[in-house]
């Protein structure tokens, strides 16, 4: 299967690649918490942060999750019960999914699918459902508004992530994550390979609007009326306890993976370096792929959770205002530049 | 999931697919299950996540037929955004938490007589058409190329005609909305 190199059978990929995916959702997930929910923001604050859990405080994540489980699970009497303790499968299992589609080297993907991109922001839709679910089923005021918020936000920003991502699909020429990613290696501006031709310099508007939207589609800062705690407690999950509170939690950084992921292979180069410097082919990039993937996830992770922790919340209505007549019309024009460059060059 | 499938089928002899029509009875039934439950429930918050569960089964249906690009579209268009806007709506209004006794309307017989008319014309038709044809013994995912050649190709003017058509929707509901 990998090139020739050691043969397995489908089954056997197939687990290895499950178990990848589980350390590939949860790891930097868990490495997010640690480095810049608990380290940078008190950095920014003049204070240490969690320090009495091994090292530095690196083991603190740990005794967090052993707290959350050995909490008491709590249904509200009139709760939708069903509803209410599914919705948090369905978060986690929406950020998994879209785990699916992105390559971490020339093998590392667990579905090569031809329209790769297009079924990241399908699948990365479902997770409004699962908000709204929760938002509802908790039979709480305070919830349903946090839900009703959080919805209005993911279908507001969907369009400007989508039309973004589209002017990076113009230039690729394709909708497959791995040929956006060989695209960006062999690529060149100007006539000039030695940097390939990662998308972040040729779509840096596409880029912008992209991680503006990731920004409000995760409910990070800026952007977090669903969740606003000095209006709504803490809007959807503001009912939930314990374990279901933590897949919450962990839905919340591993989905911050999942676009820092995605944004990483359309604007940053995904995998690879440029083709310039090495064969695209070679079968070490199976072993350093996901090391360089993790770095560009790091950068544009520490970019998302950096203006979370600087900026202050927008209004609701700000929020609508800004991503149906700012970044709409923009992403708009760069689609239509895009696709007049494209033929002109 | 679509990779499980599309092994399974390349294993498999003489253009017989077990795993996928085993797969195609399972998602049906739960789909005619869910699809009786969306009529059915006294909650009509329930009855759209039934919704849900019917369209995400014509979805996976779509995959299991190689139609990876309509599977994604299904569920990008009706679960991501047109379930999520009747949830929206729900919700925006009453958002009742209990069911309600009188949420079936007194002419559901009617409604239960179309729909079994419509079941037979439209399974007539489709066996009368299609009754004998077998899926090709190597079913590969169709390249999404191909799709856009054949919209852009052979079908640009309906296309044209339905961008024009949903234009019009889309004014119509801004005047209506408007209030000056």
């Amino acid at each position: 299967m990998i090139n020739g190199f050691i043969h397995l059978s489908y089954w056997e990929v197939s687990i290895l690649r499950t178990v990848g995916i589980l350390a590939a959702v949860l790891l930097p997930a868990g490495t997010f918490v640690y480095l810049f929910l608990f380290k940078m923001v008190s950095f920014m604050q003049s204070r240490l942060g969690p320090m009495e859990a091994g090292p530095f405080g690196s083991m603190q994540l740990l005794a967090e999750v052993g707290k959350f489980l050995q909490k008491e699970d709590i249904v509200p009497e009139r709760a939708d019960k069903r509803l209410f303790k599914f919705a948090p499968y369905l978060v986690v299992g929406t950020v998994l999914l879209v785990y699916l589609a992105v390559p971490f080297g020339p093998d590392m993907i667990f579905a090569d699918l031809p329209g790769g991109v297009f079924y990241i922001l399908a699948v990365s839709s479902i997770s409004s459902l699962g908000v709204l679910m929760a938002g509802w089923s908790s039979a709480n005021k305070y919830a349903l508004i946090g839900g009703l918020r959080a919805a209005g936000q993911l279908i507001a920003y969907e369009l400007p992530m989508v039309l973004a991502v589209i002017g990076v699909v113009i230039q690729a020429g394709t909708m497959n994550l791995s040929g956006i990613v060989a695209a960006q290696a062999s690529g060149s501006i100007f006539g000039l390979d030695f940097f390939g031709n990662p998308y972040l310099l040729t779509q840096f508007v596409a880029f912008a609007i992209f991680m503006i939207s990731v920004q409000a589609e995760l409910g990070q800062t800026p952007f977090d009326m669903p969740i606003a705690e000095s209006e709504l407690v803490t809007g959807y999950i503001t009912e939930y306890s314990g374990l279901r509170f933590l897949l919450f939690f962990i839905g919340e950084f591993a989905s911050a993976g999942a676009f820092a992921a995605v944004a990483a292979t359309l604007f940053l180069g995904g995998w690879t370096v440029p083709a310039a410097w090495t064969d695209l082919n070679s079968n070490w990039f199976n072993l350093l792929g996901p090391l360089i993937m993790l770095t560009k996830m790091m950068v544009l992770a520490g970019l998302i959770f950096f203006v979370r922790f600087t900026f202050p919340r927008f209004r609701e209505d700000q929020l609508q205002k800004l991503a149906w007549t700012v970044l709409i019309p923009i992403s708009l024009v760069n689609i239509l530049a895009t696709t007049i460059l494209k033929v002109a060059f | 999931m679509g990779g499980l499938l599309l092994a399974a089928a390349a294993n498999a002899d003489a253009g017989v697919y077990v795993a996928q029509n085993v797969a195609f009875g399972i998602i049906a039934a739960l789909m005619v299950f869910s699809a009786f439950r969306v009529v059915t429930t006294d909650n009509v918050v329930h009855a759209a996540f039934y919704l849900v569960m019917v369209l995400a089964g014509a979805a996976a249906q779509f995959i299991l037929l190689g139609a990876e690009f309509i599977a994604i579209t299904q569920v990008l268009v009706y679960i991501g955004a047109i379930v999520v806007l009747f949830l929206f709506g729900i919700m925006l209004t009453k958002a009742p938490m209990s069911g309600e006794e009188k949420l079936s309307r007194d002419n559901w017989a009617l409604g239960a007589l179309t729909s079994v008319v419509l079941l037979a014309l439209l399974g007539y038709v489709l066996v009368d058409g299609f009754g004998k044809d077998k899926l090709p013994a190597d079913l590969l995912p169709t390249p999404t190329a191909a799709i856009s050649d054949a919209i852009f190709g052979g079908y640009l003017i309906p296309f044209e005609v339905i961008s024009l058509l949903l234009l019009a929707a889309l004014i119509g509901a801004i005047v209506i909305a408007r209030r000056d």
